[in-house]
C-alpha cells in the first residue's frame, strides 16, 4: 500500500439491501492527482461517492478504503469531512428554515475546530465568502436565503462547488457536478475547480459525459461498468469513450468473456 | 431502516432534566374538594367577602359542568377528589433580601439554572418567584414602585389592591367559561398579578418562574395583567416541574386587558414534566388564556414555546374589540415520546379594522400527537377587519403526528383572511448532506428544529429566546453517537 497516497481503494464491495452494486472496486489517488470515473446510468458511480462520503443504509460486504492513512470506513461521515473529505452532490439537499451562510460558517467553523484552528468570526467568515463567491460567478444573494431553497438547478451545482472552495478538501468528490449546467455554467464551474486544484489535495470527478473533461483535465480516467473498473488509462480513455460510447466498452468485455 | 432516521426516532431519548422533587415541607390540604376546602382556602389566605363568594360561585358553577371532550387528547379519567387543593411552603418572616430565602429552594432554582442571583445579575429583569403556587421572592420591587407598576403576588394584590382585583378579575375569562377556567375560579392558589399605570412603559421585562413541587398537588395559577392606557409590559411566564409518576393536573388562568394604546406582550417558555419514555407521568397543562383589547390601537401579543406536558390544551386568544386593536400569536408546540399537544389560538375579531396574526410551529417526534386548533371570528362589526394565518408542522421520524384544526367565522364581508399551511418532514438526505458537510448528526437536526421557529423566537425577548433555544434543544438531545 502506498502511505502517501490520499485515497487507496481496495477491492471495495457494497451494496444495499442485498443487491451488490459496487462488485470490487480498486483505486488509489495520490497527492495533487485529479481523477475521473466515468460510466453510463447506474453504473454505480453516486453508490460509489456516497460510500466514501459514509452515507448510511450501504453494507460494506469486503474490501477497504484508506483516507490518508486511516480506515475512512471507520470514520462517521461527520469525522470524515472534518478530515477534509467533500463531496458535493449530484443532488444537492434543501434544508428549508437554515439560512447558508449560517449553514456554511457553521459546517467551516466545525472542521476548524476539529483540526485544531481557531473559529472564524462573522466577518472574518464574510471576507472569506466574498472572496471564494467570485470564483463561481454566484449571486450573493443566495446565500441569504436558506440552504438550496429556491436555488435553480445550476445554482445549486455552483454552490456546491463554492462550498468545497471555502471548505478546502484535502479530497473532493464531485458527482456528476455538470449534469444539468449550460455550457457557460460548465465553464465557470471548471474553472473553479480547477482553481482549488493543489499540490497536497485530489479531486476524484465523477461523470456521465466526458464533456466536463474537456474543462477539467483528469490525469487518469476509470471506466466503471456494473460495479467495477473495467479500463482506465489516461485522459485520453475519455476521449475515446466520447467517440465510441460505452458499448463499445461492454462489446470488447463480452468478447473477452 | 438503520441510524439516521432511528437517530431522529432517538434523539428525543433524553431523560428528564429537571427532574427531581425538593424537599421544602408542604402546609398541604388533605384531598377532596367541597365548599368547605373552597372556604379553607379563602380563610387561609386571609381574603376579603367578595372573593370569597365569587369563588364559591365558579366551585357551584363548575359543579354543573363536565369536562371537555373535544380536544385530539386521550387520558384516562382524573379523580378530582384524589387532589390536594393547597400548598404552601411553611410562612416565613418576610425576607428583606434574596440572602433569606430558604437555601433549599435557593438550591432548586439553582439546578433550573434560574438562580435569583443570576436573575438579579441580569439586566433588569424581576423575578417573581413562585413555589407551590406561593411567592416566596419578588426582586426589584422598589423599582417597579417607582414607576407606579405594581408587580407582586396575586395574593398580595389582593390583600394591597382589593379595588384592582375585583374589577378586574374574572372580566376576560369569566368564572363560567369552561370546565377548567371555573375550577380554578374556586380554587386557585396563587399567581402573578401586574398594574401599569397610564403611560408607563414598564421599564423591565417581567419575569415569573412557575414550579410544581409537592406531590399530588393541583396547580392553580390565577395571572391578571391590566395596560392602562398608552402602558407597555412584556411579561415572561417560564416553567419546569419535577419527575414523578403520577399525572398532575395544572389548570392555569391567565387574564389580560389593554386599554387605549396599550401593549402586552406576554411570552411563555412552558417545560412542565412529560411524562417518561413510555408516556407514563408527566403533566395535564389545561390553561385558559385570554386578553382583551379594549382599547383603541391597542394590542396584545402572545408568544409561546410549549415543549412539555404530557398533554397541553391551550388557546391563547385575544378579544379585539378596540378599534384598530391588533392581536398576535408565535407558537412553537414541541411532542415528543407519547406526548399530546392540542393548542392554538382564538381571534375574535370585534372592533373595525383590527387585525390578527397567526404563527403555528408544531414539531412533532418519536409518538408525539400535536394538533394546531385556531378560530378566526369576524363579527358583523368588524368592518376593515384581517387575519394571516400560517401553521407549520415537522415531522421527525414516522411514528408521529401533526393535525391541523382552523376554523374560521366570517359574519362580515370586508373581512380579509389568509391561511397557509405547510407539513414537512426532517429527512435522512438532509441530516447527511449536513454530517457531510462536518456537522454532526445532534447539531443538525437542531439546525433544522431551530430554522423552523425562527419566526417564533424572534419574537420573544432576547434572554428568553436563548433559553428557549436551549431547551428545544435538550428537548431534541438523543442518544447521539
Ligand atoms: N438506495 C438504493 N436502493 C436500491 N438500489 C439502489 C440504491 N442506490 C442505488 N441503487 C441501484 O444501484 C445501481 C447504481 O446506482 P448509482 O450508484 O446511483 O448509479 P449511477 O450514479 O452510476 O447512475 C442502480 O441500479 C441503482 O438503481
Ligand atoms: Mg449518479
Amino acid at each position: 500500500m502506498n502511505t502517501t497516497s490520499i485515497l487507496d481503494i481496495k477491492n471495495l464491495h457494497a451494496g444495499v439491501a442485498g443487491k451488490a452494486i459496487l462488485k470490487g472496486i480498486s483505486l488509489t489517488i495520490g497527492p495533487g492527482e485529479v481523477h475521473a470515473v466515468m460510466g453510463p446510468n447506474g453504473s454505480g458511480k453516486s453508490t460509489l461517492a456516497a460510500v466514501l462520503a459514509g452515507r448510511e443504509g450501504y453494507d460494506i460486504t469486503a474490501g477497504e478504503a484508506r483516507y490518508l492513512g486511516q480506515d475512512l470506513l471507520e470514520l462517521d461521515p461527520e469525522e470524515r469531512a472534518r478530515a477534509g473529505l467533500f463531496l458535493a452532490f449530484q443532488y444537492p439537499v434543501e434544508i428549508p428554515g437554515v439560512n447558508s451562510t449560517y449553514f456554511l460558517k457553521s459546517a467551516l467553523n466545525e472542521q476548524r475546530k476539529h483540526r485544531g484552528l481557531p473559529e472564524l468570526d462573522a466577518i472574518e467568515f464574510l471576507k472569506l465568502v466574498k472572496e471564494k463567491i467570485k470564483l463561481l460567478d454566484l449571486n450573493e444573494d443566495l446565500l441569504k436565503r436558506a440552504v438550496n431553497v429556491g436555488f435553480s438547478g445550476g445554482e445549486k451545482k455552483r454552490n456546491e462547488i463554492f462550498q468545497m472552495a471555502v471548505l478546502d478538501p484535502t479530497l473532493a468528490v464531485l458527482d456528476e457536478t455538470d449534469s444539468g449546467l449550460d455550457i457557460d455554467a460548465l465553464r465557470v464551474v471548471s474553472e473553479g475547480v480547477n482553481k482549488l486544484k493543489a499540490p497536497g489535495k485530489a479531486q476524484l470527478v465523477i461523470t456521465h459525459y466526458q464533456r466536463l473533461l474537456n474543462h477539467i483535465v483528469p490525469d487518469y480516467v476509470h471506466v466503471l461498468m456494473e460495479g467495477r473498473i473495467v479500463r482506465s488509462g489516461g485522459k485520453e480513455l475519455a476521449l475515446e469513450l466520447e467517440e465510441r460510447g460505452y458499448d463499445w466498452i461492454s462489446r470488447e468485455l463480452q468478447l473477452a468473456a | 431502516m438503520s441510524t439516521a432516521l432511528s437517530t431522529i426516532e432517538e434523539f428525543v431519548n433524553t431523560e428528564y432534566k429537571y427532574g427531581f422533587v425538593s424537599d421544602i415541607e408542604s402546609d398541604t390540604f388533605p384531598p377532596g374538594l367541597n365548599e368547605d376546602v373552597v372556604r379553607a382556602i379563602s380563610a387561609k389566605k386571609q381574603e376579603p367577602e367578595f372573593l370569597c363568594e365569587w369563588r364559591l360561585r365558579a366551585y357551584r358553577h363548575w359543579l354543573t359542568m363536565t369536562e371537555p371532550k373535544w380536544p385530539k387528547a386521550y387520558y384516562p379519567p382524573i379523580d378530582y377528589q384524589g387532589i390536594s387543593y393547597y400548598a404552601a411552603p411553611k410562612p416565613k418572616a418576610q425576607l428583606a433580601s434574596l440572602d433569606e430565602v430558604d437555601p433549599e429552594l435557593r438550591r432548586t432554582f439553582e439546578k433550573l439554572g434560574i438562580s435569583l442571583d443570576e436573575q438579579k445579575r441580569l439586566a433588569g429583569v424581576a423575578v417573581d418567584a413562585v413555589m407551590d403556587s406561593v411567592s416566596v421572592a419578588t426582586t426589584f420591587q422598589k423599582d417597579l414602585e417607582k414607576h407606579g407598576v405594581i408587580f407582586c403576588s396575586f395574593s398580595e394584590a389582593v390583600r394591597k389592591h382589593p379595588e384592582l382585583v375585583e374589577k378586574y378579575l374574572g372580566s376576560v375569562v369569566p368564572l363560567t367559561d369552561n370546565y377548567f377556567a371555573a375550577l380554578n375560579s374556586a380554587v386557585f392558589s396563587d399567581g402573578s398579578f401586574c398594574y401599569v399605570p397610564k403611560g408607563v412603559r414598564c421599564p423591565m421585562e417581567l419575569s415569573t418562574y412557575f414550579r410544581i413541587n409537592a406531590k399530588n398537588t393541583g396547580q392553580f395559577e390565577r395571572t391578571l395583567i391590566i395596560a392602562e392606557e398608552g402602558a407597555y409590559v412584556s411579561y415572561l411566564e417560564g416553567c419546569t416541574a419535577p419527575m414523578r409518576d403520577e399525572n398532575q393536573l395544572h389548570a392555569a388562568v391567565v387574564e389580560l386587558v389593554a386599554l387605549d394604546n396599550a401593549e402586552i406582550k406576554y411570552s411563555t417558555v412552558q417545560n412542565w414534566y412529560p411524562g417518561d419514555a413510555h408516556g407514563r407521568g408527566g403533566i395535564y397543562n389545561f390553561v385558559t388564556k385570554r386578553g382583551v383589547c379594549k382599547g383603541r390601537r391597542s394590542k396584545i401579543s402572545w408568544t409561546q414555546v410549549e415543549t412539555g406536558s404530557a398533554i397541553t390544551w391551550k388557546y391563547p386568544s385575544c378579544i379585539l374589540l378596540g378599534e384598530d386593536s391588533v392581536g398576535e400569536f408565535y407558537s412553537v408546540a414541541l411532542t415528543n415520546h407519547y406526548q399530546q399537544a392540542d393548542t392554538g389560538t382564538k381571534m375574535i375579531h370585534v372592533g373595525k379594522n383590527t387585525r390578527s396574526t397567526i404563527v403555528s410551529k408544531g414539531i412533532s417526534a418519536g409518538h408525539g400527537q400535536n394538533s394546531y386548533r385556531g378560530l378566526v371570528a369576524i363579527r358583523k362589526s368588524a368592518t376593515g377587519a384581517r387575519n394571516f394565518s400560517q401553521c407549520d408542522s415537522l415531522l421527525i421520524g414516522q411514528q408521529c403526528g401533526a393535525h391541523t384544526f382552523p376554523y374560521i367565522e366570517v359574519k362580515n364581508t370586508s373581512a380579509q383572511i389568509e391561511h397557509e399551511a405547510t407539513t414537512s418532514k426532517i429527512g435522512e438526505d438532509q441530516i447527511f448532506y449536513c454530517n457531510q458537510r462536518g456537522i454532526s448528526k445532534q447539531d443538525a437536526v437542531n439546525m433544522i428544529v431551530n430554522g423552523f421557529c425562527k419566526e417564533v423566537f424572534k419574537e420573544l425577548p432576547m434572554e428568553f429566546a436563548v433559553e428557549a433555544q436551549k431547551l428545544l434543544g435538550v428537548s431534541l438531545e438523543g442518544s447521539v453517537g
